[in-house]
């Protein structure tokens, strides 16, 4: 019965692409409307009939065949794409027309197309992630309200303020050809990398990871890497990062579903076969003159996931890889874990200097890692008291109830320490 | 062994449950279908029905849009089963999966010459 687990997130994706192609971008809601459909049909039929042995290809079909339905039933009220207009009027066209439309090299194009269509510059990056999420990922309202810890109220007023940017644009975006594809590109790459970040760091979510955002990043990455002109160096390198990251979730957590801190992670739970493609892909990276600030990230992801254990890990290059990084772009977050890794290197005292010394540090005020780390080499320095008080606001900032678990478990060793001495 | 109809009323895939849950649904479906049928007591697994058809009557032969039951007494589907007699076929049907989402199980014997 595997077949049929996410099977709508698998494919409500290619058959919304496919059809909004075919429909035209201002009739989003129908292509919609008519995967929706066609899926709980399907669904009826496999109820008595069972599922069949490649439900991916009915899906597509019975997609095919209600938009046949659709357009004969609407002939004169329907407005197409105008490049496919002509064709899809007269009945002698119309069939081969959507034959063509809904042959898999088209259908690959068409989600590329959507993919690059929703990361719109008119639309915040919260925004372009949702309608991702939505139009090539299958989420439901609701899925996307939990992936963000948004009400349903709010992601259904996001998704649908975004839509209609995307369904007054001019059509979907071409890539080959656009006047501003490399600006476009960065834009998909960043989103891809958020939505990515989203489902690792599972910073506004109940559960400490979200795989199913990852996994689905990474499977719009990959669609980026099947094409010549989005198969540069920096998507390559972004997707060795995915790669590299993706490799360590499932030593993340613990049995209650806590978060376990990098040193202390079984590194044999680590994936094998993930490790080996990202090392494949930062290597396939390395061509051209651009250096991205993915190639570093990956770069800094393969440092840490190579080591055989934290104590061996090669600080020093980290703390330079960080440098690199924020010579590409200023980050008081980076400028944190460099801290972090420099205290590796010279110890808590000169950590606790670093931290002090950040350019932005207002901008962590929020964001409770900083004090958690302020904590940590205060501890490390004997001196428990303050330790506390960083861990209290630490606390005090936690986004979620898995942080709040990880920090109350630092607290309590800052008590132990106290007892020991 | 005696054939039974059984009529699903009500309790469709609706637009308000979310795709995973009308996968779920599905999974229900087939497990229990696929057991009755490892239990030799599936004649014809049958067939889902559109919501929506014509009703023709009278002498006239009126065709109207029909049937315009309530959603809940609709029939979505059939399947015909074997069982001793009407006491199993009901104890059969069981676990369907439809009882979840408030709809029922109409289980008429068929007349045997």
């Amino acid at each position: 019965m595997d077949a049929s687990d996410h099977l709508y997130r698998r494919e409500a994706g290619r058959m919304v692409a496919t059809l909004t192609r075919i429909f035209g971008v201002h009739n989003i809601a129908l292509a919609e409307d008519v995967v929706h459909d066609a899926f709980c049909r399907a669904l009826e039929v496999w109820k008595f009939r069972g599922i069949p042995e490649n439900p991916s290809a009915w899906l597509m079909a019975s997609a095919k065949n209600r938009a046949l339905d659709v357009m004969r039933r609407e002939r004169t009220a329907l407005r197409y794409a105008p490049e496919l207009g002509r064709l899809l009027e007269s009945e002698w066209t119309l069939r081969p027309t959507l034959d063509e439309a809904f042959e898999p090299h088209a259908i690959k194009d068409d989600q590329l197309r959507m993919m690059f269509s929703c990361c719109n510059p008119r639309l915040t990056e919260n925004a372009q992630i949702a309608l991702i999420l939505q139009l090539l990922c299958g989420f439901s309202v609701r899925e996307v309200a939990a992936a963000y810890l948004i009400g349903y109220a709010a992601a259904e007023k996001r998704i649908g303020r975004a839509k209609k940017v995307l369904a007054a644009s001019e059509g979907l975006f071409e890539i080959a050809g656009a006047a501003d594809f490399t600006a476009r590109l960065a834009a998909v790459q960043r989103a891809l990398y958020l939505l990515f970040n989203e489902g690792y760091h599972g910073s506004s979510s109940e559960s400490p990871v979200r795989t199913d955002l990852c996994r689905e990043a990474m499977r719009l990455a990959s669609l980026l890497l099947a094409h010549p002109l989005a198969a540069t160096p920096a998507t390559r390198a972004l997707y060795a990062l995915m790669c590299f990251n993706a490799a360590r979730l499932t030593g993340r957590v613990d049995a209650l579903g806590d978060l376990i801190p990098l040193a202390d992670q079984d590194r044999s739970l680590w994936d094998r076969r993930l490790i080996d493609e990202g090392e494949r892909y930062i290597n396939l990276a390395a061509t051209g003159a651009e250096v991205s600030e993915y190639h570093i990230e990956a770069a800094l992801a393969a440092m840490h996931t190579c080591a055989p254990s934290a104590a061996e890990t090669n600080w020093a290059e980290i703390v330079e890889l960080y440098d690199a990084l924020l010579r590409l772009r200023s980050s008081p977050v980076v400028e944190l874990n460099r801290a972090i890794a420099i205290a590796q290197i010279d110890g808590p005292e000169r950590g606790l200097a670093e931290l002090r010394a950040i350019s932005d540090s207002e901008k962590l005020a929020s964001y409770p890692f900083y004090a958690a780390a302020l904590g940590d080499f205060e501890l490390r320095c004997g001196r428990g008291e303050y330790a506390r008080e960083h861990f209290q606001s630490a606390l005090s900032l936690a986004r979620n109830p898995m942080e709040r678990r990880f920090l109350e478990r630092r607290l309590a060793a800052c008590s132990a320490a106290a007892e020991a001495g | 062994m005696s054939e039974f109809l059984y009529l699903y009323r009500g309790g469709a895939n609706r637009a308000d449950r979310t795709p995973a849950e009308n996968e779920a649904s599905l999974k229900e479906w087939v497990t229990w279908l696929t057991d009755l049928g490892q239990k030799g007591h599936i004649k014809d697994p049958g067939q889902p029905l559109e919501d929506s058809g014509k009703v023709v009557s009278g002498k006239a032969k009126t065709i109207t849009d029909g049937p315009y039951a309530e959603a809940k007494d609709l029939i979505g589907g059939y399947t015909i089963v074997e069982a001793t007699d009407i006491e199993q076929a009901a104890q059969l049907a069981g676990g369907c999966p439809i009882f979840q989402i408030g709809g029922a199980v109409e289980i008429r014997p068929v007349i045997k010459m």
